[in-house]
């Protein structure tokens, strides 16, 4: 059952990690995603990769906050971070859902005047 | 006075030219505003085939909310004094527009809600499941503004030209009918009903049907509440 290397999990969250960085860069680099929304995604990015580096964080924070099973904490902040972005993507919706109203009303009041002065100059 | 009927349509090919022709009959002054939430089916057409009514056609579906909020927003650009809302589904009855208007005109009132239940009358009140919803709004809403407002879902509404610019700004466009409700009354607007009868639909679906009933009722709910906490809005800044 022990004979885990456990070793070897942390080299493979810190080239995960590592990865995942360099994808989000990548994607804001080509414009895929906006540099505002890239920020969460980053942040949460080296969070993992300094808990990866050093496992004594991950440890301490477990103590602190009186969790048992390290790697419990780790889910908790996967979590957190997962909550933080599906909470600004609601935001976002939010806002260009408002915006797209506006725009859809503007452009029939706008092409009902058009209507208008196509029928005045006729 | 310059008086504009405003008729949100979606989806009516045929219901809405009885419903043009049933105002055009009951007052020839009035504008009659037809906004097209983008219908999948030949309203449009079957509005701009008559020269009765003035049409707005709006490019993507925004739902009843928006679409009567572009109708505010084309009453405050043409300077009408008085708007009436009215469904384009035929549920609604032309000769009853002059009940609602006379509080109005009279300056009794910034809104008027024409209601089903205020009276007991024969009219249609629509099915058991959305009465007893009906009965939950009126409940909630009465605790959240002192006022006792039997017909919170009513589309049937007449609004003075105060009430029309606010309303142009921040019309809420989830639930528009009883959010509007709390949203006036909570800004300072005097809101009246009057007894109206109304008439259950001819051609066409409702918005709402089936389990969707329940679904609506706990969102609606949901609105109001989040209305009534939110701080009163000043006219200058209320765009969301």
């Amino acid at each position: 059952m022990n004979n885990y290397n456990t070793d070897k999990i942390q080299y493979f969250a810190i080239a995960g990690s590592i990865i995942f960085l360099i994808f989000i860069f990548i994607l804001v680099r080509n414009k895929k995603i906006k540099e505002e929304y890239s920020i969460l995604w980053l942040f949460f990015g080296i969070i993992f990769l300094l808990i990866s580096l050093w496992r004594d964080v991950l440890i301490q924070l477990s103590n602190f906050l009186g969790i048992a099973y390290p790697p419990v904490a780790f889910i908790l902040i996967l979590i957190l971070g997962i909550f933080l972005i599906l909470i600004q993507y609601s935001i976002v919706i939010s806002n260009l859902k408002e915006k797209n109203k506006d725009l859809v009303q503007r452009i029939g009041l706008m092409e009902h005047e058009i209507k208008k002065k196509e029928k005045h100059s006729d | 006075m310059k008086i504009l009927i405003i008729v949100p349509a979606f989806n009516e090919e045929k219901n809405i030219l009885k419903v043009i022709d049933s105002l055009n009959k009951q007052n020839p002054e009035w504008n009659i505003l037809i906004i097209n939430d983008c219908s999948e089916d030949n309203t449009l057409n079957v509005c701009e085939s008559t020269d009765r009514a003035i049409v707005i056609n709006l490019c993507s579906n925004i739902g009843i909310g928006g679409t009567v909020q572009t109708g505010f927003r084309f009453a405050q650009n043409n300077d009408y004094d008085i708007a009436v809302q009215f469904d384009g589904d035929g549920q609604h009855i032309a000769n009853e527009i002059p009940k609602l208007l006379e509080p109005i005109i009279n300056n009794k009132c910034d809104v008027v809600i024409g209601s089903r239940f205020l009276i007991n009358h024969k009219g249609y009140k629509s099915t058991k499941i959305r009465r007893f919803g009906i009965k939950i709004f009126q409940l909630v809403n009465s605790i959240l503004i002192n006022q006792k407002i039997t017909d919170n879902t009513s589309g049937f509404r007449a609004y003075n030209k105060k009430a029309l610019h606010f309303l142009s700004d921040c019309y809420p466009t989830d639930y528009p009918e009883p959010e509007s409700v709390i949203l006036l009354s909570k800004n300072g607007y005097k809101i009246l009903e009057v007894s109206t009868v109304m008439k259950e639909r001819e051609e066409g679906k409702s918005s709402i049907s089936g389990f969707k009933n329940f679904a609506y009722m706990i969102n609606v709910l949901l609105a109001i509440i989040m209305n009534s906490i939110r701080p009163t809005i000043k006219q200058e800044n209320c765009n969301e």
